[in-house]
């Protein structure tokens, strides 16, 4: 039964957001659309398993929503200090700095989305990893100092990542 | 009647909130003035300029005409795809060095836009 579950459903979070993804693009929801979704984000991950390199283990579903509600307040409230910067300072008084994060997390999925958090809240935009993947290189449009900003996103983005994925 | 009014207000507002966004992104990629700063604009842009010009289109459509997700969906493309090219200015940006030189990562030797191969050093160079 577990075998044929884990053949059936190799990776349920794709599942069910191929099957939500499917009815919102059909932009009406009917019981056929539904079950049309569900078809294909069974077959698509079947299709498609043997070139994962390896599978999420656990996702805490929880977890995620309470941190995509924090990043998208973050982001509000971020771009409004930014508007205020772009507008009202002037590009001399301003202070562009480099941070340098020295990375906790390991996989690949969860640095992904740390990246992506970064450049989503203004202000921030990662820019490079290192070579072997210890540490993010991130750019900060204004700011006096670098280590606090990379303390500020170690301690609200990255726990809660590690938290999410680990 | 009234719903619709409370919605053509609420639209109004979205719309101005989203013009707003876009118009300081479009002034901050005029006004500041080095390749990575200009970068942080169109990332304001992106998130909450685009953002509030979707919620004023769902609002429409389900006050005035039979509702629609596909915003929903817009959002989350936009989302996904946003850092990336964001990520791949600043690499570009980094690699033709037109900004200031990263500081050594902590942790590993280099940064991965740096580390490039000899061999492909050795090209450059007699190209040039």
């Amino acid at each position: 039964m577990g075998k044929l579950y884990r053949w059936l459903l190799p990776h349920p979070a794709l599942t069910v957001l191929l099957a939500v993804v499917w009815t919102l693009l059909q932009n009406e929801v009917s019981a056929g659309m539904v079950v049309f979704g569900v078809i294909l984000g069974i077959i698509i991950p079947i299709m498609t398993a043997r070139w994962w390199p390896d599978r999420p283990q656990s996702l805490r579903v929880g977890k995620m929503l309470t941190y995509c509600v924090l990043v998208m307040w973050d982001i509000l409230v971020a771009n409004v200090q930014v508007a205020w910067i772009v507008l009202t300072k002037r590009n001399a008084d301003m202070r562009p700095n480099w941070v340098v994060i020295p990375l906790d997390l390991r996989s690949p999925e969860a640095i992904t989305i740390l990246a992506g958090t970064i450049t989503l809240t203004p202000g921030t935009v990662s820019a490079d990893l290192s070579d072997e993947g210890h540490s993010l290189l991130v750019h900060a449009l204004d700011t006096d100092d670098p280590d606090a900003v990379r303390d500020e996103i170690k301690d609200r983005y990255e726990r809660r990542l590690k938290e999410i994925f680990e | 009647m009234t719903l619709q009014i409370i919605a053509t207000y609420a639209i109004a507002i979205s719309l101005l909130i989203g013009t707003i966004f876009s118009l300081v992104a479009g002034i901050g990629l005029l006004k500041l003035n080095t390749a990575m700063s200009r970068l942080h604009a169109p990332t304001k842009a992106g998130t909450v300029g685009i953002g509030a010009f979707l919620i004023a289109s769902m609002v429409h459509s389900w006050t005035f005409a039979d509702g629609s997700f596909h915003e929903l969906l817009i959002m989350g493309f936009l989302f996904v795809t946003a850092p990336v090219s964001a990520n791949f200015m600043a690499k570009v940006n980094i690699h033709r060095g037109v900004c200031a030189p990263p500081p050594a990562p902590t942790n590993d030797d280099t940064w991965s836009t740096l580390n490039v191969p000899d061999a492909d050093i050795e090209i450059a160079e007699t190209e040039t």
